[in-house]
């Protein structure tokens, strides 16, 4: 103790403090290193999602635009209700082809009052507006028969050209060769646009509409593609989460451990790696040549993707299983309880985070897959209808959204080029929403110690 | 706790409740317990020593079966419960358990409130018929676990909010709330300090006039003050076994003394 009261009698120390000996520099000095090296790692990866992120928005955001043009048109009773009594059935015979010249002499009036009309033939002015026109025009008629005999205004879509005009995909000096439009008409345009019977809207169209063929562009939506992804995903969601979760609870709590075991283990990792076409190729086999289920519809997408995707659920859930401590296990146990009441009382409760969040990573996967797809004839001008009830949306022949992203991106017309982005935006933020889901819940179940 | 059962089990109260012959454990090719016989009397505490690695908690994991969770593990020989051999093809291990309680070396409640902890035994067996003779088994077993004074204001807690000593003394009462005859207790105290160790202690002494009680232990002071019967293990024999007292005042075994003079161990 009495030393304590001389700090002065200490000697000086063999090696300073002070001072870093070389072993300790090189030592930090590596540390450093490898700092940067995370740093930099982490940068490269910031700058690739920010460009993904950024050409994605650039190219897709347009494809919620969709330019219309206000056509007066006048519904002559004359040629729409011969009968003239508004029978819904008979109104149905008037075809595409009676509405068509209704909407050309309506759409010449807009042009004429524009002041031009004599520098344009009459195919010049049909391609300034969508092939869907008269469909348009038929489809709110038989909607609402008490339009007939009226003049009313309609928004029709531009046509493709016209609409990347606007969107200055299509330049002037650049259409030389195009057979679809020509400068003329890009003067119109231009008028069309100042008197402002020519606009830019937002296109629902593109949300919840069906695709459509190749030359109608403009009239392409996502929404039923849309659907077909939703009824695969429920299949995958009914059928590969019970039996992947109680797959993996039997293999995990209940299965002795030997060597069958072990080569279901082993396969079933192997699974998780195994290429998707190759499950679509078995799909094809399996439940369409054997099981002679429809061509084309979500039910026998869902199952595919269900085989697909219960390597991943097994695999996250037994890993969920094994992360609980097995001293709830011997708890439940030590209090009498049997297997199965430790399993659903304890160990699945907790487990229950790591279930989700590996379940809907499954689904995820599931909803951006498109090679399986492509073999049971999920892709291509499948559907034109939603569905007719609820249970048709499974047989029906539909494609995804994946699917009908990568047929668009195949087609000639730099339009659908736009609308393969913009159904790549819609399927990124249906990702995010599921991931955010995921966070949602696992948060939720997290909560409960 | 029903009274029927507590005056039925005062009648002998130097039953012998458990009778154990020849027992043999194997873990895969371990030879872990040998050839082990032993007795343990109702209504007594039952201390189980040894050094470590020994078999102390294995030979207790056979009293309820909770060696049958582990794969490679194989036993042999005779364990009677109350002259029924618990190792019979006709015995279900979880009825077992319901009969022999265990508390685990580290505190393991539920991730649930307290009340559930406790609730959850009767509630699995059946014990109750209605919430009001649930919570009534609740608030006797908390009583008995001498911790209802600290946690009847928050049974909604959760358990795994309570501190290590409170914890354990939790786990004590979902033990005893399903009424088991046997409770067995590996190390319960050793990831305790020393207040919570004594109160647990106390709280041993106390169960041995409804159990019977067999404790593993690594420290010989907790076996010498709680318990009356000791019994010392040395690498999967059982080498002595003898009143308490008997044991630390006058071993009979060389291996015993060098161990409790602390020269094994
Ligand atoms: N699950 C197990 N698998 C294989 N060997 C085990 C297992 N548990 C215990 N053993 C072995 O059995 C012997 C006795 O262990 P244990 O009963 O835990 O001893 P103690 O509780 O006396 O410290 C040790 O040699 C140990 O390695
Ligand atoms: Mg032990």
């Amino acid at each position: 103790m009495s030393d304590a009261t001389h700090p002065a009698a200490h000697k000086s120390p063999a090696r300073s403090l002070h001072q870093l000996d070389a072993r300790t520099k090189r030592r930090n000095a590596s540390e450093r290193r490898f700092k940067v090296m995370g740093i930099v790692a982490i940068g490269i990866g910031l700058a690739f999602l920010v460009l993904l992120l950024s050409t994605i928005v650039i190219n897709g955001s347009t494809a919620f635009q969709q330019t219309f043009i206000k056509v007066p048109v006048y519904l002559d009773p004359a040629k729409l209700d011969k009968s003239g009594n508004r029978d819904p059935d008979d109104l149905k015979k008037a075809t595409t082809f009676t509405y068509a010249p209704l909407v050309q002499n309506g759409l010449l009036e807009v042009v004429q009052k524009a002041g031009f009309g004599s520098e344009l033939s009459k195919s010049d002015m049909k391609n300034l507006i969508s092939a869907s026109a008269a469909s348009q025009v038929r489809d709110r008629v038989l909607a609402d028969p008490s339009l007939i005999g009226k003049t009313v205004d309609f928004e029709i879509f531009a046509s493709s050209r016209v609409d990347g005009y606007l969107k200055g995909r299509v330049h002037r000096d650049e259409i030389a060769l195009d057979k679809n439009i020509s400068v003329a008409q890009l003067d119109l345009v231009d008028s069309l646009r100042k008197d402002g019977a020519l606009h830019k809207g937002f296109n629902w169209t593109f949300i919840f509409g069906a695709d459509a063929s190749d030359s109608r562009a403009e009239q392409a939506g996502i929404g039923i593609a849309m659907l077909g992804s939703f009824y695969m995903m429920l299949v995958v969601l009914v059928l590969a989460l019970p039996i992947g979760v109680a797959a993996s609870i039997y293999l995990e709590e209940f299965a002795k451990k030997n060597r069958f075991t072990d080569l279901i283990e082993v396969n079933i990792s192997n699974l998780a790696a195994v290429p998707s076409i190759v499950f679509g190729i078995l799909g094809l086999a399996a439940f369409i040549q054997f099981a002679h289920l429809p061509q084309s519809a979500p039910l026998v997408g869902g199952l595919v993707l269900t085989l697909m995707t219960l390597p991943t659920i097994i695999i996250s859930t037994r890993a969920a299983l094994k992360a609980v401590p097995p001293s709830i296990r011997d708890a439940a146990l030590g209090v009498g309880a049997s297997k199965m009441q430790s399993v659903f009382h304890h160990v699945l409760p907790l487990a229950m985070p790591g279930i989700l969040t590996g379940t809907i990573i499954g689904l995820a996967q599931a909803l951006g897959e498109t090679a399986p797809l492509l073999l049971i004839g999920m892709v291509g001008y499948v559907a034109t209808n939603t569905p007719e009830g609820f249970w048709d949306g499974f047989v029906s022949p539909n494609s995804a959204m994946p699917a009908q992203i990568y047929e668009w991106a195949k087609r000639a017309d730099p339009a659908f080029y736009e609308r393969a982005w913009g159904g790549i935006i819609i399927l990124l933020i249906f990702l995010l929403g599921m991931n955010l889901i995921a966070i949602i819940l696992r948060r939720k179940f997290e909560r409960r110690w | 706790m029903n009274d029927m059962t507590l005056t039925e089990r005062a009648v002998n109260a130097t039953d012998c409740k458990i009778t154990a012959r020849n027992v043999q454990v194997y873990y895969g090719e371990t030879h872990a317990i040998k050839d082990v016989d032993v007795d343990i009397l109702d209504k007594t505490v039952t201390a189980f020593i040894g050094p470590s690695g020994c078999g102390k908690s294995t030979f207790l994991r056979c009293l309820n079966r909770m060696n049958d969770t582990i794969d490679i593990c194989r036993v042999k020989g005779e364990i009677l419960l109350d002259g029924e051999d618990i190792y019979d093809k006709r015995v279900d291990p979880v009825q077992l358990r319901a009969k022999v309680g265990m508390v685990f070396q580290k505190p393991n409640p539920f991730p649930k409130s307290i009340y559930d902890n406790v609730a959850y035994g009767p509630k699995i067996h059946g014990l109750t018929r209605n919430r009001a003779e649930l919570d009534e088994i609740v608030e006797a077993s908390l009583r008995k676990a001498a911790l209802w004074g600290e946690v009847k204001d928050r049974l909604q807690a959760p358990g795994t909010g309570l501190s290590g000593g409170q914890q354990q003394r939790l786990c004590i009462a979902r033990a005893i709330a399903t009424s088991p005859e046997v409770l067995l207790m590996d190390e319960p105290c050793s990831a305790l300090d020393p207040i919570a160790t004594a109160q647990v202690e106390e709280l041993i002494d106390e169960l041995r006039t409804n159990f019977s009680v067999v404790i593993v232990t690594h420290s010989m002071q907790q076996a010498a003050r709680v318990s009356q019967k000791t019994a010392f293990f040395h690498l999967g024999n059982l080498v002595e076994y003898d009143e308490t007292d008997q044991i630390f005042t006058n071993p009979t075994d060389p291996r015993t003394e060098s161990y409790i003079t602390g020269r094994i161990g």
